[in-house]
């Protein structure tokens, strides 16, 4: 453990670094006087190295696309996308994994054994498989990915909350509501459930960054976000070829990515110092 | 130290739970990629092709049955050891996965093996020097690389190493190839080859291993940083251990058990995660077989590479749980 002052240092430079680029993508796309996804005219402007202006006197701070389209708004609009699916699909994930963990420890037997099984097996695929064989079963776009994320991410929370549960079950308090006349439905969510979810909270934050790099692979691959609405992703993907010429065009959405995934590992790592004790932490999908 | 064998019971019921789960694993796989829309027969006919061409070409393959009787048919070949014919590579779905697989086990396991020598020494380096300078820059560079893309870093050494060298004129030793297993249309044998295979083999397994040794490091530093706090590493220390006996006989003897379970799961997400790192450098492994199978709705290779990708999960576990007892006497029933 890092002293606490020097952690705390950590934990509100990464705060600060998610809220300037939460601002930013949501007000830069507004604000710009760019479309991120019209085409000009293409030879006059694509290629146009970092801070450089343009023929028409458009300023670009981080240069342009293949297409002559602002790299900087294209990757604030690429941020929306990958931060709203990776926190929404993290959340949603830990919703499915809290109330699946939450049934399979308050009423045992079947249900138990057969939620378990089901996440047994699924967790007996590498998530990245699995990620891939459910990406094609739909249309590939925003709402695949995110639901691709719920289906093959909620099997860890339910593990975490059904083993909590399974403790907090044996505790005094839980007699004591139940001899109060509480009925189990209101014992398990109000009394029981919220003491259980410490490691479930961890485990999505740090679940966050996880998802963004996850979909951020997909669109590379060509599975996830498709062009031309922009990812951090498929944005790589497509400076994957001009790399030579023009290296910014997969540098910069790379370093965004590095960053946002940098700063969400940080505040999980932080919450789960606070919240959990434990030491060490599940490693990330090697995407 | 004495080891002591795991009770063969033991071993045997893990291994039917262990192949009831594969069989579950593959039943929902199943499932899952023929509830996707579309199927093999739209992507193997021409475009000029008629509705009648299309539903020759399902009768052919078998899909214009009831899902019920294929996957029948399908269970009870995967019985016989038979994997089935893919669909859109003309051949053995077992040929193409014993192409394919000693490429990405390769890949992986020269990358874990990486992974855990540089990850553990760095972890006990920043455990042992807390707080210092030496710490404070290895836990910088570990995090950063921890959320890299493994194919974002690719595309950034081969951007270095492959066309930066040449363009700035190093030496071809510093030079290296970016695609592929060996130089086209080279004509080597022996040693030579074995080079040619080396050097392309550098760029993969760095990003791997560093990716992975990243992680490690993360783990290691502070499960070890927890150890040196408990009583015992101070009651060794004011008994005059040196510190060497102190890092290694009472330290490291504790995180091993740790260790040895995350080296064991981490094979199989290794060799799922070379996927990427297969992508970007053409690699013919499993992570390109498993993409190009998908993305055909060849469904005979996509079932094979499940089943080998699930196996190696299990096989994983089950090693971790049988090495256990060998490294950490308090496992030993």
């Amino acid at each position: 453990m890092i002293s606490l002052p020097a952690m705390r240092k950590t934990s509100a430079l990464a705060a600060i670094v998610l809220v300037v680029l939460a601002a930013g993508v949501i007000l830069v796309p507004l604000i710009s006087a760019q479309d991120p996804l019209r085409i000009g005219d293409v030879l006059a402007l694509r290629l146009l190295p970092p801070w450089s202006r343009d023929s028409l006197g458009h300023f670009h701070l981080l240069g342009t696309d293949r297409f002559g389209r602002d790299l900087f708004v294209r990757m604030m609009l690429a941020g929306r996308i990958s931060l709203a699916v990776g926190i929404i699909g993290s959340a949603l994930a830990s919703l499915v994994g809290t109330v699946a963990g939450a049934l399979a420890a308050w009423m045992g037997g079947a249900v138990d054994r057969g939620l378990m099984a089901l996440a047994d097996a699924l967790l007996a695929l590498p998530r990245l498989v699995l990620l891939l064989v459910c990406a094609a079963l739909w249309a590939p776009g925003l709402a695949t990915v995110v639901v691709v994320l719920v289906v093959t991410g909620w099997m860890g929370v339910a593990r975490l909350v059904r083993a909590e549960l399974l403790g907090v079950k044996t505790l005094p308090y839980v007699d004591a509501a139940t001899a109060l006349g509480a009925s189990s439905q209101r014992v398990l969510w109000r009394h029981a459930l919220p003491n259980a979810l410490g490691p479930a909270i961890v485990a999505t934050t740090l679940g966050v960054g996880n998802a963004i790099l996850l979909e951020s692979g997909l669109s590379f691959l060509g599975l996830g976000i498709q062009p031309p609405r922009p990812s951090w992703g498929n944005m790589i993907a497509g400076g994957r070829d001009l790399i030579v010429v023009a290296p910014w065009v997969a540098i910069a959405p790379g370093l965004a990515l590095i960053a946002t995934v940098l700063a969400c590992t940080l505040l999980g790592d932080a919450m789960r110092d606070r919240i959990a004790g434990e030491s060490g932490g599940s490693l990330r999908d090697r995407v | 130290m004495q080891l002591q064998p795991v009770h063969p019971p033991v071993v045997l019921r893990r291994l039917v739970g262990a192949l009831l789960l594969l069989w579950l694993v593959l039943t929902i796989t199943f499932a899952l990629i023929r509830l996707a829309p579309g199927d093999a027969a739209t992507f193997l006919v021409p475009p000029s092709a008629t509705a009648a061409d299309v539903a020759r070409i399902r009768d052919e393959l078998g899909l214009d049955r009831s899902i019920v009787v294929q996957y029948a048919h399908w269970a009870l070949a995967l019985l016989r050891g038979d994997l089935g014919e893919s669909f859109s590579l003309h051949q053995p779905v077992s040929r193409a996965l014993a192409q394919a697989l000693p490429v990405s086990i390769g890949l992986g396991a020269a990358s874990l093996a990486l992974t855990f020598l540089v990850g553990v020494p760095i972890g006990m380096i920043q455990a042992v020097r807390r707080g210092r300078i030496a710490d404070q820059l290895l836990t910088v560079l570990t995090t950063v690389v921890y959320a890299a893309p493994s194919f974002w870093l690719a595309l950034a050494l081969v951007a270095v190493f492959t066309y930066g060298a040449a363009a700035w004129g190093l030496p071809p030793g510093v030079r290296l190839p970016a695609f592929g297993l060996r130089s086209p249309g080279s004509d080597l044998h022996g040693t030579a080859a074995m080079f040619d295979l080396i050097r392309h083999a550098i760029l993969p397994i760095t990003i791997l291993s560093a990716v992975g040794a990243a992680g490690v490091a993360r783990y290691a530093r502070s499960s070890i940083a927890d150890v040196l706090s408990q009583d015992f590493v101070r009651t060794a220390r004011a008994k005059g251990a040196s510190p060497r006996r102190v890092y290694f006989r009472h330290v490291l003897a504790t995180v091993l058990p740790a260790l040895v379970v995350l080296f064991a799961l981490s094979l199989p997400g290794l060799v799922a995660g070379s996927i990427f790192v297969e992508a970007v450098f053409a690699w013919p492994g499993m992570g390109r077989l498993m993409v190009n199978a998908i993305v055909a709705r060849d469904y005979p290779v996509v079932m094979g590479a499940a089943a080998v990708y699930a196996a190696l999960v299990l096989l994983a576990n089950l090693a971790g749980d049988l090495v256990l007892p060998l490294v950490d006497p308090r496992r030993r029933a």
